[in-house]
């Protein structure tokens, strides 16, 4: 048995367990989550606007995700939809914050394995900093401006409190608009650079057996508008099969009648699948119900993206790799496509006439109901759902998070990449480091 | 100097800020050799159940303690680091993840893995979440949720340099930009469902006071810092705080000195649907627990 403890470079507690039969050739392989605060339960009883700004610390990468998800389901308890500024705000807050990730897994945690010489051991974000002086600081201070620019419209970049049951708790105020255009101007330069040279750097120049680390075919799930473009914020979502055949549409609140969450013993969080299409979960090969979420689910569920410079970044990709595309390691690539189209968004958002309406919060009176919020995080698709009792606390709390939803995969890609790299009982520390760049093109 | 930073029942949110400050960084890290951190550095432990980490001079520990190899790895860290710093309101109170205090980690995680249950050597749960210094000395505390990126910049340098950091002892009151009047026409408190008073809309400066509008608002039980000089980061925005920064001067009890400020001022406490909820970032030291209080 092979372990590899923990999983480094990634958001979340991990490690990986490889199993050898009798001739030193993989049997199984399994990613095994092992981090769990049980956020479900504890928030039981508590009066649902406050785990709006509790179940932030369900990931301090990502917060700003499950902060808006869950204000949208707790405003669907409560029976109300808040202003449209407010809403503009939100959005503008949840693609800032995918600025500030999406930079971090890229340059931080995927990186050292791409700029890094096979002889730099141990790869660290720090090695790279060091390398790449430049370039490391560059992206460093522009993680920051978007953090900034978060503070500036949402009070906080970590742990956010400014989206309240109704609305927001303050409008954006217009002398704030210069600067801020200014900063989005930065942002979308770095992206148009980033994708640039990543397509130089590190795409063009990956060995055809790193961007093939494994070999799977899934579905794949993402939020989508009413044209079938992605959407980060509110949409629909749809799920496509592996061909691209078939696929299913639905709102977030239907997710059960798709979607159904199994658990194994050896890993603490769950795994979703689609129960639409398969008849029973498993982590066999050819199951159908299995499905991933990110980046390159989105771009593979959607027709296209709604800013014109990634919409013909994604087209250049498609032409390249085709639709549904199914290598994991071109997720990395498909996370810089959307970092152009969320800083694209982002200036587009800062130009409208109402995103400093005063219009931002409209009372509620909590009270029973059942409400489901959903919204892309830069992992995938994330959903809260909640019901709350006629003092309109929580009765019940569901959430499905994107690791969970890739855990399946996930576990396929460990495993694939492991029975393609370990032969006659052969590995070395630079396999088990290859083995970890594919759970690393997810990031949990 | 050596740097170690472990993370055992947290979020990311503290390792987050250290990459948060931006230009401040890369001068920082020229100082600093950092031998073990998951998060952006590939050093492994060997193995669970006896992990190893790479003798150090400072250790920097994120999240609580809420598993017995998370136990082990503070223990380990504890042994290799000559200087152990608690980082975040997790590792110095607890934290959010410390509500499952009121219902018991064991009988909590049953409620999520339900009859399939979670194997041992994935997740062992201890009876309760803890701080640190509940299992092992602590050298020095930084709370926050998480810290700023200058507060935790401003630690590292300070040890550095051999210094003392700076640690505020008042509440977040002391630096709270919002207009006290001394009157308050509430009897009872509200819940945050409805926006608060402002003198001038997008303008923090123009904030009624919370707690005088009625609202239930930790600041003067919360130890003041948040924010730093800018003022308090949920205020800032017109939002009530909820004590993220844990007790003024690190000890006392949240719920008791909160519950204690409304009743001098002859606020009906009984308003405040979820009482315990008062030791959100605070539950740890034994302060929440399974069926403590007739409110869980």
């Amino acid at each position: 048995m092979i372990t590899i403890t923990p999983l480094t470079r990634i958001e979340g507690h991990a490690r990986i367990t490889i199993r050898l039969d009798r001739e030193g050739n993989v049997a199984d392989a399994r990613l095994h989550v092992n981090s769990l605060r049980g956020f479900e339960q504890f928030v039981l009883g508590r009066e649902a606007e406050e785990v709006i700004r509790i179940v932030t610390r369900i990931c301090g990468i990502c917060p700003w995700m499950h902060h808006l998800a869950a204000v949208q389901a707790v405003e669907e308890c409560f029976g109300v939809r808040p202003p449209p500024a407010a809403e503009r705000l939100r959005e503008l807050c949840l693609l800032l914050a995918h600025v500030g990730d999406k930079i971090l897994h890229f340059f931080f945690l995927a990186a050292p394995d791409f700029l890094l010489t096979d002889s730099c051991r141990p790869r660290s974000a720090f090695a790279l900093l060091q390398k790449y002086p430049e370039l490391g600081g560059e992206a460093v201070a522009t993680r920051r401006l978007a953090q900034e620019m978060l503070e500036r419209v949402g009070g906080r970049a970590i742990h956010p409190v400014a989206a309240v049951a109704g609305g927001f708790s303050r409008p954006l105020a217009v002398r704030e608009l210069p600067l801020l255009r200014k900063q989005a101007r930065q942002l979308l330069d770095f992206s148009r650079r980033t994708l640039e040279f990543a397509g130089r750097e590190v795409f063009d120049k990956l060995p055809a057996g790193d961007r093939c680390l494994d070999r799977i075919r899934t579905g794949f799930l993402g939020l989508v508008d009413r044209r079938g473009r992605a959407q980060f914020y509110r949409g629909r979502l749809r799920l496509v099969d592996a061909a691209g055949m078939r696929s299913e549409e639905f709102a977030p609140a239907e997710h059960g009648r798709f979607l159904a969450e199994a658990r194994q013993p050896w890993s603490a969080s769950g795994f979703p699948w689609a129960s639409c299409w398969s008849s029973g979960f498993s982590l066999e090969d050819d199951n159908d119900g299995i499905y991933r979420v990110g980046p390159l689910a989105r771009l593979n569920v959607a027709e296209t993206l709604a800013t014109p410079e990634a919409a013909a970044a994604l087209d250049a990709f498609r032409s390249r790799f085709g639709r549904p595309v199914q290598e994991t390691m071109l997720g990395h690539w498909a996370r810089l496509v959307e970092l152009l189209h969320v800083t694209e968004r982002i200036g587009l958002l800062l130009h409208r006439d109402d995103i400093c309406d005063d219009a931002v919060w409209t009372a509620v009176r909590p009270g029973p109901g059942r409400g489901v919020g959903c919204v892309e995080a830069p992992r995938g698709t994330l959903i809260h759902e909640y019901e709350t009792d006629e003092a309109g606390r929580i009765s019940r709390a569901d959430l499905l998070v994107a690791t969970s939803h890739n855990n399946a995969a996930m576990n396929r890609s460990v495993r694939s990449a492991a029975a393609g790299l370990i032969r006659n009982g052969r590995y070395s520390e630079e396999i088990l480091g290859r083995i970890q760049m594919v759970v690393r093109a997810y990031d949990p | 100097m050596r740097v170690a930073w472990e993370w055992l029942h947290s979020c990311g949110g503290c390792e987050a800020t250290l990459l948060d400050l931006g230009e401040a960084l890369p001068p920082l890290l020229r100082r600093l050799e950092i031998v073990h951190m998951s998060l952006l550095h590939d050093h492994r432990y060997g193995s669970d159940s006896a992990p190893e980490i790479p003798g150090a001079d400072l250790g920097l520990v994120s999240g609580g303690v809420a598993f017995a190899g998370q136990q082990r790895l503070l223990e380990t860290m504890r042994r290799r680091c000559d200087l152990l710093v608690a980082l975040g309101t997790c590792a110095t109170h607890g934290g959010i993840p410390a509500l499952m205090n009121s219902r018991g980690m064991v009988d909590g995680l049953d409620g999520i893995a339900g009859s399939v249950g979670i194997d041992p050597d994935v997740v062992e749960p201890l009876e309760r979440v803890h701080a640190l210094d509940e299992i092992v000395q602590v050298d020095m505390v930084l709370p926050g949720c998480p810290p700023d990126p200058e507060q935790v910049g401003g630690l590292l340098t300070a040890i550095l340099d051999g210094r003392e950091p700076a640690r505020p002892s008042r509440s977040v009151c002391d630096s709270c930009p919002a207009i006290r009047t001394g009157e308050r026409r509430e009897a009872g408190v509200k819940r945050f469902c409805s926006p608060p008073e402002v003198a001038e809309a997008g303008e923090a400066v123009g904030l009624r006071c919370l707690q005088e509008q009625g609202f239930l608002c930790l600041g003067p039980v919360t130890a003041g810092g948040c924010g730093m000089e800018r003022g308090p980061h949920c205020i800032r925005v017109g939002v009530p705080c909820r004590g993220c920064l844990g007790p003024v001067g690190g000890q006392g009890n949240q719920m008791v000195a909160m519950l204690n400020i409304l009743a001098s001022g002859g606020v009906d406490f009984r308003t405040v649907l979820d009482r315990r909820g008062l030791l959100r970032f605070a539950g740890a030291h034994g302060r929440l627990r399974p069926g403590k209080g007739k409110k869980r």
